[in-house]
């Protein structure tokens, strides 16, 4: 997707072999590989439930388990914290995870550098879209409030925010971005039931692609997203928990000047 | 408990305040009906049913004559006139009106005598469907347990799994772990639906359909089970969006314990129009106070949008408010479950101190009312053990502070909808602190030149001067500037206008006269 000689910043960085690195988990001493899991089982609390969850760990990999506790969360539920040895090894140098590559800009930063390479306000579009009511995310994100001490993108003279609120439907996102003549698009999904906030966000993308706007920059945030989940959805960026709204606009204007100076294509240009 | 040192002048001036500023909208309210609250007209005389492609015959009939511009009329009106006419009863007389050739204008025919008499033993039998359920709810209650820790916050909890039968089990749990009050979370669409779904349902998003099928598995599932545990069960639902009323009508008819609604909620939170809501809730809760539920209003949510400390007077501002509605809607205090939240940011030095003064601020402000104490949500994170912690805080709070109703903090909060698991952790956590803090309110004493004390009379004055404003405005201009949770709402804007009609002079609805006491 990108130009010869011009990698797009968020690229993976070029494979650059780590050397071997095996780990394990870590409990009291290196290496004991010894992890802690709770879970129920739909049966009453007995000796048999209790040797029922340990076969149910050791069937899961674990090793030397101990049984801490055995609850009865309800008449016919019990609840059980175990720990177990794990004997999982992983190479750690083999793991590579994308990463949204930021610029560590602050407030004043982004305002003066969209002032003087853009020239001009950007324009950033905002909902929570489908069925999701729960505007927490792109409030935190948005509103001049922010986040934890962070100002949102309304707080910034130089950005034009608009929050649309919550279930707003695809469609009706796309044409206010559209007559907004927004930069981006930042879509909040909090509330998933059976994977509902994937089809929903892959369904936008598909529908940007149909009228012609993939060109603008999708950014897609929520506490079960990230940046991997949110590419293969077809987004630009993921931001997951946490996420204070300077990063986003960081990400936003850095790629906006990027763009601007040629050095990366709006992904569907090229 | 020792009471804070507040000046009571100024809680006074709150109360007459808040007073004026439901006046100055009731107005309005007696002027005008809604499609949902002719909608709920209809079901209390008895008119069920949907139609194949699952539209409820309560809206086809009401739309007709909102489309016809009849509906100023009161739907009572033409379901009356189709009995005098000869229909069998309110069921075949509202297929009348959803499916006859000619729409009813009104005119000529049986006069306001004939009608009113043809609707009378079925306004009569309508009244009595709710006395009898409030009458056997009453009972049941006498006969058992209060709650499985008296002398302590009610411990509420949720269940939201989508799946009406999934709920039911997950509600027995609960209850068996020690729950007193369970709520089904409604999918999160329907309060933007301006129609109740039918029958049982199993698929949702992020809760259950809220419907009166539904509301019967849950409340035969907790009937069955209180009478194993010897203690009485509540049950919650939500009376909030666009079918507020109908759905306090089904909650009062399927003896559902207690509602969220709130008189501003919708407007400020699913952006329902301002006038819709505010006729639909008084509607709604003339129907709670016939049938003895209790409110749960949702002034927690505005700290989820503005922030808790900066925002703590809008909350008190909003429970004086919420009370001067309920108060005109003819709730008793003891039905109104006032909202607030522990949500200030736990980064910061001394939050114990101030969610402490807030807590027994609004317990000594409101001190017949059921406070509904919330636990936190915006400032947690996946980290379950940290969460925990704070929940135990929370539920500290809610012990020492005599809280009435405590909906539990979840570990998992922000993770995902409750594990049946989730809900024993948060459970137990909380009967562990209310035995171990039992009696830690009558120890308590203020330090008069303290924080707590200075925070309380701040947030006391500060919601003083704001309802001023909100008085010298009126309500719909200070909901339209933003003064609650940071949310701008137009009075003409929002969804359900369409549904809000001004009624003529010969209006008719027995039901809200019975209601009304007239």
């Amino acid at each position: 997707m990108s130009a010869p000689g011009s990698p797009p910043s968020d690229a993976p960085p070029p494979a650059k072999k780590r050397p071997p690195h095996p780990i394990r988990a870590y409990g009291d001493r290196r290496d004991d590989g010894r992890i802690q899991l709770s879970f129920t089982l739909p049966v009453a609390a007995s000796p048999r439930a209790r040797e029922a969850a340990r076969r149910f760990a050791e069937a899961m990999g674990l090793r030397a388990v101990l049984v801490a506790a055995m609850e009865p969360a309800g008449r016919d539920y019990s609840f059980f914290v175990v720990y177990g040895r794990a004997d999982v090894t992983l190479d750690y140098g083999e793991i590579e995870v994308p990463e949204v590559t930021l610029p560590e800009w602050g407030w004043k930063e982004i305002n003066k550098v969209i002032k003087e390479t853009l020239h001009r306000k950007v324009v950033v579009v905002g909902a929570c879209t489908g069925f999701d009511a729960h505007t927490v995310g792109i409030d935190a994100i948005i509103n001049m409030k922010g986040y934890a001490g962070d100002k949102g993108l309304e707080a910034y003279p130089w950005i034009e925010a608009h929050n649309l609120g919550a279930q707003v439907d695809n469609a009706a996102l796309l044409e206010r971005a559209k007559e907004l003549s927004a930069d981006a698009v930042l879509v909040s999904q909090i509330i998933t039931q059976r994977d509902v906030h994937k089809e929903n966000a892959a369904a936008l993308i598909e529908l940007a692609r149909k009228r012609g706007m993939r060109g603008l920059l999708f950014v897609l945030g929520g506490p079960r997203i990230d940046h991997k989940l949110a590419r293969e959805l077809g987004f630009d960026a993921g931001f997951g928990s946490g996420t204070k709204p300077s990063q986003v606009a960081g990400y936003v204007v850095d790629r906006l000047v990027a763009r601007a100076e040629g050095r990366a294509p709006a992904e569907g240009r090229e | 408990m020792q009471m804070l040192p507040i000046d009571p002048s100024v809680v006074e001036e709150c109360r007459d305040l808040a007073a004026r500023v439901a006046d100055g909208v009731h107005s309005f309210i007696d002027r005008h009906t809604t499609c949902s609250i002719e909608r709920t007209v209809l079901r209390a005389y008895g008119v069920d049913g949907a139609d194949p492609d699952g539209v409820p015959l309560v809206n086809t009939c009401v739309e007709r004559f909102v489309k016809t511009g009849h509906a100023g009329c009161g739907i009572a009106w033409f379901l009356g006139r189709a009995l005098a006419r000869g229909a069998a009863d309110p069921q075949e007389a509202a297929e009348v009106l959803a499916y006859a050739p000619e729409t009813d204008d009104g005119e000529g025919g049986p006069d306001l005598a004939a009608v009113r008499a043809a609707l009378a033993p079925h306004t009569a039998r309508a009244l009595e469907r709710i006395d009898r359920a409030r009458a056997c709810r009453e009972s049941n209650r006498g006969l058992l347990a209060p709650s499985s820790q008296p002398g302590t916050p009610l411990k509420y909890v949720i269940v939201a799994t989508g799946n009406i039968y999934d709920d039911a089990d997950q509600a027995r749990a609960a209850a068996q772990a020690g729950a007193d009050v369970i709520a089904v979370i409604r999918s999160t669409a329907q309060s933007l639906l301006d129609y109740v779904p039918y029958g049982a349902t199993t698929e949702g998003f992020g809760g259950t359909w809220a419907t009166q099928e539904n509301f019967r598995i849950v409340r035969a599932a907790l009937d069955e089970e209180q009478d194993r545990l010897g203690r009485y069960l509540q049950q919650v639902n939500y009376s909030s969006g666009l079918c507020m009323p109908e759905i306090a009508w089904l909650g009062a008819v399927e003896r559902l314990d207690m509602l969220l609604n709130d008189a501003m909620y919708g407007i400020l939170f699913r952006d329902i129009n301002p006038r819709r809501t505010l006729c639909d809730q008084y509607f709604s809760r003339r129907i709670v106070a016939r049938a003895g539920m209790v409110i749960n209003t949702g002034e927690d949510n505005y700290l989820t949008t503005a922030d808790a400390v900066e925002a703590a007077h809008t909350v008190v501002t909003s429970q004086f408010i919420n009370e001067a509605f309920a108060r005109r809607a003819g709730l008793v205090d003891e039905q109104m479950g006032l909202g607030h939240a522990f949500e200030i940011d736990k980064s910061l030095e001394d939050s114990l101190l101030y969610e402490i003064s807030q807590a027994q601020l609004v317990r000594q402000l409101f001190p017949r009312h059921p406070i509904k104490w919330m636990p936190a949500t915006k400032h947690k994170s996946g980290d379950i053990f940290w969460s925990h912690r704070v929940d135990g805080l929370f539920d500290l709070v809610g012990v020492a502070t005599q809280q009435s109703i405590e909906l539990l903090g979840m570990m998992t909060e922000s993770i995902h909808t409750p594990f049946l698991q989730d809900r024993f952790a948060a459970i137990k956590g909380a009967a562990y602190t209310f035995t171990a803090a039992r009696h830690l309110a009558d120890e308590l004493r203020w330090n008069p030149d303290g924080k707590v004390v200075a925070r309380a009379r701040q947030v006391l004055a500060d919601a003083r001067d704001l309802l001023r404003v909100v008085d010298r405005e009126g309500l719909f201009a200070a909901i339209a500037r933003g003064v609650f949770a940071d949310v701008k709402r137009p009075e003409t804007g929002g969804k359900g206008l369409g549904g809000v009609v001004e009624k003529t002079p010969g209006y008719l609805n027995p039901i809200l006269e019975a209601l009304e006491g007239k």
